[in-house]
């Protein structure tokens, strides 16, 4: 039953970890840009908000999947 | 609520309300004996999987349909009272949101069909609706739906992956239809065959490759919004096993965060169906 909580673990660490580094990257490029070519920073939000959204989606499934494993399989 | 540990009430909270038919001989959860096959609402989360495939989860459906009346009845009653010079309220918000999706759609859409853009407002909307259900307190209307009598409810249909297969299984046809329909049944061959490698020896590494990231857009579109919103659920259901008084704490952040969220969702499965009937309508 503890390698459950590992796995769980390891599902949000990784998840953490592959999110915080792609944030970085999209956040730190998009104030590069904006600073570099101030009148497309309105086109620059809208497309980074769908990369957003698109990175924010794999973090969030691996934490539901983990407090499922955690609460249901385990629990 | 019908739950005395942790886990039966988080069980409880993420079992639809299931209708269908048990078999001849099925024993329910209370001892009794099926006489014949019969139709009926599931009252254990063991007879919602028992009763297989052809099961419907009555909830998930009269919920979006709800919703989609609400969209539909709500624009048309805006439209009829259209006021020229400075709209005020809700007229204000109907044309924000249409603006916004025209936007999109301009920005986004390269060929011509007059379909895209109704379709990408109704899907915007649509979503957005059935989003935001999420932040009605999870207990609120499944005490109201126990005290009429009905074992489970689950008020968010996004958070059931039967409603948004529905809708993305839906964009794939149409992006199957447009695809035959712009490059004809030959070109659409040849986009698949010869994409990326174009010689001839590469066509069954081509098919493979095309095939998959033809049938992969509708899973990771569906998969992509029933995952954040069955995530924040649970979590709001984890939130809601805490004690009351300390509850605020953690439910307000994550309640603020997911204004953010539904938004986003509703947002991002808007811009992939139209990039992807973008890239449907494109000829060479």
């Amino acid at each position: 039953m503890e390698m459950v909580f590992i796995a769980a673990a390891l599902i949000i660490g990784l998840g953490a970890l592959g999110a915080g580094i792609g944030f970085g990257l999209l956040g730190g490029k998009l104030l590069e840009s904006t600073a570099r070519q101030p009148e497309m920073a309105n086109q620059l939000q809208t497309k980074a908000f769908i990369m957003a959204g698109l990175l924010d989606a794999v973090p969030m499934i691996g934490v539901g999947i983990a407090m499922y494993l955690i609460f249901v399989v385990a629990g | 609520m019908a739950a005395d540990t942790p886990v039966e009430y988080i069980k409880h909270h993420l079992t639809n309300l299931t209708y269908g038919k048990l078999p001849e001989g099925y024993e329910r959860a209370d001892g009794s004996v099926v006489q014949e096959a019969t139709w009926t609402f599931a009252r254990t989360g063991q007879e919602a999987t028992d009763m297989g495939f052809m099961a419907i989860h009555v909830d998930t459906l009269g919920w979006s349909i709800a919703m989609g009346i609400l969209f539909l009845g709500l624009f048309r009653f805006v439209a009829n009272r259209v006021t020229e010079g400075t709209p005020s309220g809700l007229q204000n918000l109907i044309e924000m949101t249409f603006e916004f999706v025209q936007g999109i759609v301009r920005d986004v859409f390269h060929g011509k069909n007059p379909l895209i853009a109704p379709l990408a407002l109704t899907i915007f909307v649509w979503i957005l609706l059935m989003n935001i259900l999420k932040l009605i307190p999870i207990d609120y209307i499944p005490s109201i739906a126990h005290a009429l009598g009905l074992e489970y409810f689950k008020i968010v249909p996004t958070t059931d992956p039967n409603a948004t297969f529905g809708m993305s299984i839906g964009v794939f046809l149409l992006i199957l239809f447009y695809s035959f329909k712009v490059k004809g049944v030959s070109g659409f061959s040849k986009e698949l065959a010869f994409n990326p490698f174009n010689h001839w020896i590469m066509i069954p590494f081509n098919l493979l490759l095309e095939i998959l990231a033809l049938i992969i857009k509708p899973i990771s579109l569906a998969l992509r919004l029933f995952g954040n919103m069955y995530a924040g659920e649970v979590v709001f259901i984890l939130i809601a096993l805490l004690p009351l008084w300390i509850q605020w704490t953690l439910n307000v952040p994550w309640a603020i965060f997911h204004i953010l969220v539904i938004p986003l969702q509703a947002f991002i499965f808007t811009v992939l169906t139209v990039v992807y009937l973008s890239a449907a309508h494109e000829d060479h």
